[in-house]
């Protein structure tokens, strides 16, 4: 195998590598979740990619063809994409919920206002 | 005869569809009913699944008669049938508490839905123990998440918001973590049923992929189960969520992600690749290690008692990892009564709490001052669970811990030994806070309402404790149930 057939593998691991570091690095909620459907993305890459044949045709069977790619990991990421979707949804409700009561969506804002004296026995 | 073949599918599938309906009900009475109605059933379910292994071994379900390898396979072992004896049985417990406990802490028009998701959490975790199909385990696992997150998020406290928004990254990372594991398996092994997998994979034992994902798996339930130190989210998530979510998860959440470890570890990898190959048993022995003494530390200068016993949950879980460890049937066998015993132990706990909150008007140590002479039994319960927690003999905690000691003797590893009983020790601090403040300390002036607790809250709670005191007198249920199971995964069978 050359460098370029691996190339979706490199491509995946960019992905995952980038979008980690972006959950981790940045303060911004909202930001915090783009990182974080980047790193869920770059997994769907990893499932479908090696579904692939080179010169495989859809599964459907016929005399023409005998060599096909495999339907399956279609399947499995298009409920990945569907778990994507609702997390993300989820995710951008809480930081709305988290706009609401704290003002700001920046982390280190927010837990310093959390750390604020007098508000232990608030609660 | 039909209805029975079918209760593996029926485990899931009744909660789950309780869940829409409760929604269309739009009536909190209504909902209540149908949530109570629907874990009571999946309660005896699974007691009927736990009673058909016992007697006949391992039940297999084709879903949609498809056979497996090719469709999705629910199959119910000795390990999944008492996983889900616990899951359910919890959540019978719980959720006959929640309805008047969500009264004090959830906005009254949000009701029918704290029920709607608290049914989705019990599917998501009922679906992980009884699925024999990998992908399926992921699907489940954030269905029991993202239900996880909004009810957290449910909490009165602003800080419930930052919690379950913590939760949502750490758990999609843990999670997506998993998928690529799986991934990487379904790629080296072509297929995504459990026991299938196993098999194919002794082809491929030990290639760098099977490694990988042998890594990703294990990180991404770590973060799951809050191995220390990827358990951050669990202290905020526990302590701001309303009590009988806190009982529910502290109870069942982080013990289901252990059975998935299990799971991984013996039935598709086997034990021979996970400790063979990797230094998996060091790494492990290590990270328990540091969670029983770093968690239970930072628990003992906890000034509230939620985040205390939160922070005393990521200990306990290096007690149910430190079995795993040992790779051995009697390590294993604690193992799994730990996650029993420590489940039920720590939702009394924890349903506790939710009681003391409402007439103490919260859970801060400086708010409980004198709670021994205000609620004379509920002190008195925690202090039982407590000393559940310390491992006193009499409890349930002794049972597991004493089968930790004797793997370790068996393992040779006396130093081990001495370590687990100076564990114990921080438990004695940590418990220790409660009772001086509780017991040793008048009464403020200017806290306590003047509420009862309601039986409905009071009973369950009771009942719990209760159980953590027959669990430690008659041990043979859990413990004969545990080392069945322990000895099934050693062998290697499915």
């Amino acid at each position: 195998m050359s460098l370029g057939g691996h190339f979706t593998y490199f491509i995946t691991i960019f992905l995952m590598i980038a979008g980690l570091f972006i959950v981790i690095a940045r303060g911004n909620l909202v930001k915090k979740l783009v990182g974080l459907g980047i790193f869920q993305t770059s997994v769907y890459l990893l499932y479908i990619a090696p579904g692939k044949l080179v010169g495989g045709t859809a599964p459907i069977l016929s005399e023409a063809f005998t060599v096909y790619s495999s339907p399956l990991p279609h399947v499995l990421i298009l409920t990945a994409i569907v778990v994507g979707v609702a997390t993300l949804a989820l995710g951008l409700a809480l930081v709305v919920r988290i706009r609401e009561a704290y003002d700001s969506i920046e982390e280190d804002q927010i837990l310093e206002r959390d750390n604020q004296p007098g508000r232990e026995d608030a609660a | 005869m039909s209805v029975v073949q079918h209760l593996p599918a029926l485990q899931v599938v009744i909660p789950l569809l309780a869940a829409p309906l409760t929604v269309l009900l739009r009536h909190r009475a209504l909902a209540f009913v149908v949530a109570l109605l629907a874990s009571w059933t999946a309660f005896g379910i699974s007691v009927a699944l736990w009673l058909q292994v016992e007697h006949g071994g391992v039940v297999s379900y084709a879903i949609g008669n498809w056979p497996p390898p090719w469709g999705i396979e629910y199959r119910v072992d000795r390990l999944s049938a008492f996983m889900l004896v616990l899951v359910s049985g919890m959540a019978a417990m719980v959720l006959p508490y929640c309805w008047r406990s969500v009264e004090h802490e959830v906005p009254a028009q949000q009701h029918y839905l704290f029920f709607t998701m608290f049914l989705l959490c019990l599917t998501g975790l009922l679906g992980i123990a009884i699925t024999g199909d990998a992908f399926n385990i992921f699907v489940f696992l954030e269905i029991s998440s993202l239900s996880t997150y909004v009810l957290i998020a449910l909490g009165r406290d602003r800080r419930a918001l930052v919690a379950s928004y913590q939760y949502l990254i750490m758990g999609t990372i843990g999670a997506t973590f998993i998928v690529i594991g799986i991934g990487l398996l379904y790629l080296m092994t072509g297929t995504l049923n459990l026991v299938d997998m196993g098999q194919r994979l002794a082809a491929v034992q030990g290639t760098h992929p099977v490694l990988a994902a042998l890594a990703f798996l294990t990180v991404g339930i770590s973060l799951k189960l809050a191995l220390f130190p990827l358990h951050q989210w669990l202290p905020n998530a526990y302590a701001y969520a309303p009590s009988p979510v806190s009982a529910f998860l502290a109870a069942t959440a982080t013990k289901v992600a252990v059975y998935v470890l299990l799971r991984f570890y013996f039935s598709v990898f086997g034990q021979s690749q996970v400790f063979g190959l990797l230094p998996m048993k060091e790494a492990m022995l290590l990270l328990a290690l540091a969670g029983m003494f770093a968690a239970s530390t930072i628990a003992i200068f906890q000034s509230d008692l939620k985040r205390l016993f939160a922070y005393s949950s990521v200990g306990q879980i290096g007690y149910i990892i430190l079995g795993l460890s040992f790779d051995s049937a009697s390590g294993l066998t604690a193992t799994i009564l730990h996650l029993f015993n420590h489940g039920i132990t720590k939702g009394a706990i924890f349903m506790l709490l939710g009681m003391i909150a409402i007439v103490m008007g919260g859970t801060s140590l400086s708010r409980i001052q004198g709670l021994g002479k205000r609620m004379p039994l509920t002190s008195f319960g925690v202090v039982l669970c407590g000393l559940s927690l310390i491992g006193v003999p009499g409890t349930a905690g002794f049972i597991s811990k004493w089968y930790l000691l004797l793997a370790a003797l068996e393992n040779g590893q006396w130093w081990l030994v001495f370590l687990i009983l100076l564990s114990s020790l921080l438990a004695v601090a940590y418990v220790w806070r409660f009772v001086e403040v509780a017991y040793f300390r008048e009464p403020r002036k200017d806290t306590g309402i003047d509420a009862q607790v309601p039986l409905s809250m009071g009973l369950p709670a009771v009942l719990l404790v209760a159980a953590t005191v027959v669990f430690g007198l008659i041990t043979g249920f859990t413990v004969g149930s545990a080392s069945k199971a322990a000895a099934f995964l050693m062998g290697g069978l499915l």
